[in-house]
């Protein structure tokens, strides 16, 4: 027997937009008289074309999901992750059976408890106790199951004193622990959670996620989990799907995952920028192309460890006073290093349309993909920032002349350094 | 597209043999034996799944628990008003219909011909007001958790069974008041019928009432309509005039109003005044499990997709 617990065959799920069956009665008569007689829908939005089969986005519907196809094995926490509007609460709706699917379908083994949010159902006016059973049913479980947990669903809430309280005098960290308490006392065989870790103090947060895992590892019990918390998601998860737009577009190692997640989607090295629009600024004067060169003056997208680079910014307009700096970052770190001609160099200087260089002497980056940002500014005036606007990777290199490469996972940069070793004898 | 809709037919069909049995998107599936949910996209209109509803008695019940702490907290006279309300109805409907426009009560005392018919159409009238807004009220909860969604207008019922308990017992005291002080009064052995009468109008309650919940997702119209439409819908019951005044030969009109019956059952044999025919009775019943069978259909095909409506 296979140990996958759900699999998901090809789901799609579509919304449609505006007012759904115009809402009233007199509409819909006024339509269905309107139809019966041949003619044009007098409430049909116009220019629009009516609803077709085929459902592709036409600007009466959209796709909420995109035949996702995944499966997710027992005992495994499967962090769900993508902007908002990715689809990630649709997925979990479908799944929490609060929706149905538009078509595909998803096989389940074991209950399902959902924790789209804490304290559903929860009512201000009863005791915590009384929430406890209340909650608890809601959520699936049992008169009996409750009682046999309820001590300790208390203790985790440490609510011990309040028990016998409203709900509306508690605080609301209280209120957050007491709920999550309940729902992480549930037992199913799959929980599914959705940033609810979002509130309670940092010793809470701490011991939910703590829970989540001792859910997955001793109990065998499996977790999917949608976060924007990208920490959390790798602390926590092993297995990671990427949503955009609908679509899954990476499913695998959480590493992998977070790594395509936060790779910048345009790739526009080596393009014209000057007509970007992932710019902040004034505007007084433009970048127009950020260009990446290896010790050699050689155009390139990836520099060996140690080696020197340089990144050369071209613009256009004029700028007094101005100053200009080059900003690299990494998948976990915006800014890994930074260089501005102000402080660095003390340029201050008068721009007209030209280009600046930044010449690193040494690459100190362990190997991996970084980006480059370029800013362009007058005293504290942002005039034109670029983020992330060029990728490239560091290559390993035999630094140390060892014959070993530095382990990429041992840091962000290396640093020349001696070791000296005193043996006493 | 089109095979999906054929296979999702089919397996209706397969399955159409055993109602009460989950035949539902969300299926206890027995053919594919490993799984214990499948989620599809909504088929067919057999959705209800009775035996689910069965296993979540107990959220049933703390359901009715909730409603009845929530509404008597921080009032003063708490469940007093139970009592209050059918007694004021009752002084009211005897000094207006009673007094002043005189209508027969087919010679009973008024305040017993009064009382008797406020109470039970009040069950019946609270029942349907208070399920017709299910999905509405509820939409905060039901689009975060997955439960049975007649659990909510189960409870509903249930809870109001406690009202009409205590108001029920109101009538009794009233009665026996009346008995004692020598009034021509006569319970008859139909009284048995009285849990069938109950639970008609339980049936009748919660099937027009999710059945306009259903619709109220679609058509918020209609819940301007539910208002004014059971004060109407009274008015064509005998609630403040007895059925002997309405023309024999428009009786079987009438008659199509399920509740005309059970309020007249209802105080014939509390009572013993009345016309009751058994015909109109059998007939009243046919039409609530109609309602109540296409109530439960139509809510179960709503409940699966009302979230992307609300």
């Amino acid at each position: 027997m296979s140990s996958t617990v759900i699999d998901v065959e090809n789901l799609y799920k579509q919304y449609r937009l505006g007012v759904i069956g115009h809402g009233t009665l007199t509409h819909d008569l006024q339509t269905w008289w309107a139809t019966r007689r041949g003619k044009e829908d007098p409430n049909m939005q116009i220019g629009v074309q009516p609803l077709v089969a085929s459902g592709n986005t036409d600007g009466r519907s959209f796709w909420a999901l995109r035949d996702i196809s995944l499966t997710v094995e027992q005992s495994e926490i499967l962090g769900i992750i993508g902007k908002n509007g990715a689809g990630k609460s649709t997925l979990l709706k479908i799944l929490s059976r609060v929706t149905a699917p538009t078509s595909g379908a998803i096989k389940v083994k074991g209950r399902i408890a959902s924790l789209l949010e804490v304290g559903t159902g929860f009512h201000p006016e009863l005791t915590g106790l009384e929430n406890i059973y209340l909650n608890g049913a809601i959520l699936g479980m049992s008169r009996a199951e409750i009682k046999g947990k309820l001590d300790e669903i208390v203790a985790f809430a440490e609510i011990e004193k309040f028990i016998d309280t409203p709900v509306k005098r508690y605080s609301s960290g209280m209120y957050v622990r007491l709920a999550f308490a309940v729902a992480a006392h549930l037992e199913p065989e799959i929980l599914v959670v959705d940033e609810v870790l979002a509130v309670g103090d940092q010793a809470f947060q701490k011991k939910c996620t703590g829970k989540m895992g001792e859910i997955s590892q001793s109990q065998g019990r499996t977790v999917l989990f949608v976060s924007h918390n990208l920490a959390a998601v790798e602390n926590l998860c092993s297995k990671c799907a990427y949503l955009d737009k609908g679509s899954l577009v990476k499913i695998g190692d959480t590493r992998d995952v977070i790594g395509e997640y936060l790779k910048p989607k345009e790739k526009t090295n080596n393009t014209n920028l000057e007509f970007s629009t992932n710019r902040t600024g004034s505007g007084a004067a433009r970048i127009t192309n950020v260009i990446l060169k290896d010790s050699h003056g050689v155009e390139t997208d990836s520099i060996p460890m140690g080696d020197s680079f340089s990144v050369e910014v071209y613009y256009k307009g004029e700028l007094k006073r101005a100053n200009a700096a080059i900003l690299i970052g990494g998948l976990y770190n915006d800014r890994i290093i930074e260089s501005n001609s102000y402080y660095s160099h003390n340029a201050v200087v008068d721009l007209t349309t030209g280009k600046y260089t930044c010449r690193f002497k040494k690459n100190i980056l362990l190997p991996g993909e970084y980006y480059i940002t370029a800013y362009l500014g007058r005293f504290d005036e942002n005039v034109d920032t670029l983020k992330n606007c060029l990728t490239f990777s560091v290559e390993p290199a035999d630094v140390y002349g060892t014959g070993y490469a530095p382990d990429p996972r041992g840091g962000i940069v290396y640093a020349d350094h001696d070791w000296d070793f005193e043996n006493k004898k | 597209m089109v095979l999906g809709r054929l296979i999702a037919n089919c397996f209706l069909a397969t399955h159409l043999g055993d109602l009460g049995m989950a035949i539902d998107m969300i299926t206890n599936s027995r053919d594919n034996g490993q799984w214990t949910t499948i989620i599809r996209p909504r088929s067919g209109w057999f959705n209800f799944n009775l035996r689910e509803l069965w296993r979540y008695r107990d959220l049933i019940l703390l359901f009715v628990r909730r409603d009845f702490v929530a509404t008597y907290k921080q009032t003063i006279l708490g469940p007093l008003w139970f009592l209050i309300q059918p007694l004021l109805t009752t002084i009211v409907f005897t000094l207006v219909f009673g007094r002043i426009a005189k209508l027969s009560t087919d010679g009973l005392p008024q305040i017993l011909f009064y009382m008797s018919g406020t109470v039970a159409w009040t069950y019946f009238s609270v029942c349907m007001t208070k399920t017709s807004d299910t999905f509405v009220a509820n939409a905060p909860i039901f689009g975060k958790v997955y439960f049975p969604r007649l659990t909510v207008p189960v409870s509903v019922v249930i809870t109001n069974l406690l009202t009409f308990g205590v108001q029920f017992c109101l009538f009794l005291a009233f009665m026996l008041f009346f008995y004692l002080a020598g009034s021509d009064i006569k319970p008859n052995a139909l009284v048995l019928l009285m849990p069938l009468l109950l639970l008609q109008m339980a049936a009748l309650g919660l099937g027009s009432g999710i059945l306009i919940s259903s619709l109220t997702t679609k058509y918020r119209d209609l819940s301007f309509v539910v208002a004014f439409g059971v004060q109407l819908w009274m008015y064509a019951t005998p609630v403040v005039y007895p059925l002997s005044q309405i023309p024999a030969k428009w009786q079987w009109v009438y008659m199509l109003n399920p509740m005309a019956a059970i309020i007249e059952m209802f105080r014939y044999a509390f009572l013993g005044a009345g016309s009751v025919r058994i015909w109109f009775f059998l007939e009243s019943l046919g039409i609530t499990a109609l309602i109540l069978l296409a109530g439960i259909v139509i809510f179960g095909r709503v409940e699966k997709t009302f979230m992307d409506t609300v």
